[in-house]
């Protein structure tokens, strides 16, 4: 596909490497000659430099032509006037990133009136995994798939985990739950283990299973704790507004946020009434203490600086908070891991994932498309929901009779809300929805996964 | 340094680089000559160490600036070499640093030679010596590029690298199929003006030939006595043609291509290229008319022929200009500095390049008059960042410092000034004749094998625009970043 990426900062770069590594024909366009002159020298693009909401620079870009423009400028309203052009000028599908919180309400209307394909808030979407990940903190972290049937979980395996030193094939057996591992995370490598694979101390691994399955197994395991009923904030910004906003509907838990400026203090509390906002520098622990950072469920670090973050969240470890949320923009999740820290968001990764997901299902229209799409093991796996579609030649041959290919893992079948794990009998079936995890990237069609 | 790609590129430089002796092979085969036996001695075994070198395929494939450098250095200076090894096995050119001198003038596009009696060879040889021009008139790793299943993503290093230029930009999002297009369109070019030729009455060797050596803005002729050896108006007209089309940006080919026409209206670079070329040919008309029995038409046929063939950088030869007045042999070396375009397979400065610089000057001549006036240079209607300028500065005093140098080295030599300058000018440059016993119908032989080397390290450097060639040679580069 064509594709015109205007604006190349931490999204946008993002989403070059992963665009021009799947093969895409990427044109990139940035204000700034040193961000243009980098792009082209370290990814297969061309690269424009100039004003992206330019007639005469989209044209440059062979906009006529594109399949898709995806605008990640620094400012919403730019982002918008670039893909209203686009659209004149002949572009099939555009997307914008729009994160100011006042256009959150009408993205819909915008999205339904402009003619954008899609509009994407990296905040909004780090808050909904924030929340995500509170309501479940046994896990690192949540994913859901078809519409929450499954979800697909990552377990840290701590050194006294009772799973170390055992094949997976026996968690079936020994805790009578229903739950598949599906990757596991070792030495930096994604591993698809198959049966006989046995599990280690200091993996991850990466579980599917049904909510209420989830629940038993980590019981069973010893690490299941109940949902947050107290979270603390540290840094006020856009993320910080969201996950309050998102905690306060879902209801039962009690927000602190704490920022260091007062106006902005001021804005957040007449947002959010239910929220307690305190104004203070959160890097003093001092404040922390006295705000009760001991006794909380979960502490969120979402200061400006990945910096701070990482600290913060190193000084709340010692505090034995049971929950430990990092953002990071900038810093690499490895980085973060290897000082102690589990659960790291990053908005850029959760924007990038958000609008892959749009591009490989727009890549395809057979109707094999991708619908949900997660990078997991930071970006060496994937793990991605297809529904079975009516022509799909597969259909009712057995699992023993097909060949997979390699690094590829069927997690789990939902058929009329009912989950399967299948085994080498069970088969997949038209309107089926299949759930693939797989270290080979690029996955766009069911087809695919067969050899 | 990343060794292990440095290897797998070099791997498939030799693979390509024996793919692309295929084709004097197969005239060997055709006209049964003694050239088959030298060329397999060298294919096979260059065949062999490519397979064993790309048989494992890097993990780590990220390459940098360096390595982008590094490869193109290494892999212009071995090809040269193993293109050298048939002449020196079949004993045409039985010494090595001989055949070396003639493959790199081959391979640069430069056409100095030092054979005085061309058509001796064997017809193999005389094909593989025109190819070289062609292959290394786009270059072989922008070759190896379109043909290459898409390798690393910072193939742009190589290709930045090699393609003559002060800056190289993608017609279109991938490096692969930039490649393809450029290729393409050079293909397109080389077999039309080999159709034209055969219309002239020439035979299909010949056409073929001289098209390769136009294509490349090389220079090697099939005859001893050149082009002006045909004795035929309408091939100088074709070649004179083709000479120019050879020497515009090749992006400009593809703007007509997808119909942008309004582009190529509004690129200056050609204009000038093009006034000058007019302006020069005008100059000498009159001022050579004397030699030519006052004919003016026999004067501007070989003006206009000889101007057309310098600055393209091609060198052909239709008339001996070292016999011509001062004056004309003072613009022709003019010319040699100024070049082709831009992203052409013309050698030279380039005249962007020199417009950059002439522009810069001027600027800086009107802030010395006025220290606070802010004056930017612009080149198409676009400015052109300081840095670029810098880079342009940097790069033309490594030009004239390895220009002066080489002119010191080669007047050791038995020559006069005149010819140590313009051998140093000539090789730089990838022009062919120079002034003096060098002139088109002289040729290299007699310098010392010193000299030679001198002038093969130029001509390399001119045709990689200096830095590759440097950088690969610097210690520096070879240490642990």
């Amino acid at each position: 596909m064509n594709i015109i990426i205007v604006g190349n900062g931490k999204v946008g770069r993002s989403l070059t490497r992963q665009l021009a590594g799947e093969g895409h024909n990427v044109v990139v366009i940035d204000r700034n000659p040193q961000v243009v002159e980098d792009v082209i020298n370290d990814f297969d693009v061309m690269g424009i430099c100039g004003n992206g909401a330019s007639c005469e620079i989209q044209r440059q870009g062979g906009v006529a032509k594109a399949d898709l423009l995806i605008s990640v400028t620094q400012t919403d309203e730019l982002n918008m006037l670039c893909c209203l052009l686009a659209k004149q000028l002949g572009c099939r599908h555009s997307i914008a990133r729009v994160r100011t919180p006042e256009y959150t309400k009408q993205l819909e209307f915008m999205q339904k009136h402009f003619g954008i394909s899609m509009l994407v808030n990296p905040e909004w979407e780090a808050a909904d995994e924030i929340s995500r990940i509170l309501r479940f903190p046994s896990a690192i972290k949540l994913e859901p798939f078809a519409e929450g049937h499954v979800e697909l979980a990552e377990i840290a395996i701590g050194g006294d985990n009772e799973l170390i030193g055992k094949p997976v094939h026996m968690l079936h057996e020994k805790y009578r739950v229903r739950v598949l591992v599906c990757a596991v995370k070792r030495d930096d490598e994604a591993i698809i283990p198959n049966g006989d694979f046995v599990i280690k101390k200091g993996d991850r691994i990466y579980v599917t299973a049904s909510r209420p399955e989830l629940v038993n197994f980590m019981r069973a395991l010893g690490l299941y704790r109940s949902r947050t009923r107290r979270v603390m904030i540290a840094g006020g910004g856009k993320v910080a507004y969201y996950l309050a906003k998102q905690m306060q509907e879902i209801g039962g838990c009690k927000v602190k946020i704490i920022e260091k400026s007062e106006d902005r203090a001021v804005e957040l509390s007449e947002a959010l009434p239910k929220a307690e906002v305190i104004c203070g520098d959160a890097t003093a622990s001092e404040l922390l203490d006295e705000q009760g950072l001991g006794v909380q469920d979960a502490f969120v670090a979402l200061m400006g600086r990945d910096e701070e973050n990482a600290i913060l969240s190193m000084y709340a470890t010692t505090k034995k908070v049971g929950k430990i949320i990092t953002k990071s923009s900038r810093m690499s999740t490895n980085v973060l891991n290897g000082i102690g820290l589990e659960s790291v968001i990053s908005a850029k990764e959760l924007a990038t994932d958000r609008i892959l997901r749009y591009v490989r299902a727009l890549h395809n229209s057979e109707g094999t498309a991708v619908r949900t799409l997660y990078r997991i093991v930071d970006g060496k796996a994937e793990a991605l929901e297809f529904s079975v579609p009516n022509e799909f030649p597969h259909t009712g041959v057995t699992f023993r009779e097909m060949k997979l290919k390699d690094n590829v893992i069927i997690a789990c079948i939902i058929r009329k809300n009912k989950v399967i794990f299948p085994g080498g009998d069970d088969c997949m079936e038209a309107g089926d929805t299949v759930i693939v995890v797989s270290s080979i990237q690029r996955l766009r069609t069911l087809q695919d996964i067969i050899e | 340094m990343n060794y292990q790609m440095l290897r797998y590129v070099m791997g498939q430089i030799f693979k390509l680089t024996a793919a692309l002796m295929g084709v004097p092979l197969m005239t060997a085969l055709y006209y049964r000559d003694d050239g088959a036996v030298p060329i397999l001695v060298v294919l096979l075994p260059l065949l062999f160490a490519g397979y064993v070198m790309t048989a494992r395929k890097p993990v780590n494939q990220t390459i940098y600036a360096r390595e982008g450098f590094v490869i193109v250095a290494f892999a212009w200076i071995l090809m040269s070499v193993f293109g050298a090894l048939p002449f020196v096995i079949s004993g045409d050119i039985p010494n090595f640093i001989d055949a070396l001198f003639e493959t790199v003038s081959g391979f640069t596009t430069t056409g100095s030679t030092l054979l005085p009696d061309v058509e001796s060879m064997p017809m193999s040889l005389i094909m593989w010596r025109s190819f070289t021009h062609w292959i290394g008139g786009m270059g072989v790793l922008v070759f190896a590029l379109a043909l290459l299943p898409s390798g690393s993503a910072q193939s742009m290093y190589i290709m930045r690298a090699e393609v003559p230029g002060p800056s190289v930009g993608k017609l279109v999002a991938k490096t692969q199929l930039t490649a393809r297009i450029l290729y393409g369109i050079y293909i397109f070019f080389t077999v039309l003006e080999a159709v034209l030729l055969r219309l002239t009455g020439m035979r299909w060797f010949d056409c073929i030939a001289n098209a390769f050596a136009t294509a490349g803005t090389g220079g090697f002729s099939v005859l001893n006595s050149g082009i002006g050896g045909y004795g035929n108006v309408w091939v100088e007209i074709v070649i004179t043609v083709f000479m120019l089309i050879f020497s515009i940006n090749f992006n400009l080919f593809y703007m007509l291509l997808i119909r942008q026409f309004s582009e190529v209206l509004r690129n200056v670079e050609i204009k000038v290229f093009f006034g000058i070329y007019l302006t020069t040919t005008l100059l000498i008309t009159p001022n050579i008319m004397p030699l030519y029995g006052g004919s003016f038409w026999r004067a501007l046929r070989y003006a206009g022929f000889t101007t057309a063939s310098l600055c393209s950088s091609t060198g052909f030869g239709t008339a001996d200009f070292t016999l011509w007045p001062a004056f004309s042999q003072t613009i022709l070396i003019l010319l040699m500095f100024c070049g082709a375009c831009a992203g052409s397979t013309g050698g030279g400065l380039k005249v962007a390049r020199v417009m950059i610089l002439v522009k810069s000057g001027v600027s800086e001549i009107r802030r010395q008059l006025n220290p606070r006036l802010i004056s930017t240079v612009k080149l198409e209607g676009q400015v052109v960042e300081n840095e670029q300028i810098r880079t342009q500065g940097a790069f033309f005093i490594l030009y004239m410092v390895i220009l002066l140098v080489s002119t010191l080295l080669l007047s050791m030599d038995r020559y006069s000034f005149d010819v140590s300058f313009s051998a140093a000018l000539t090789a730089l440059n990838n022009m062919g004749p120079g002034l003096g016993a060098i002139g088109p119908y002289g040729n290299f032989a007699d310098f010392t094998p010193f000299s030679k080397l001198v002038i093969i390290f130029d001509m390399l450097v001119g045709r990689l625009e200096i830095f590759p060639i440097l950088i690969a040679f610097m210690p520096r580069t070879w240490k642990k970043a």
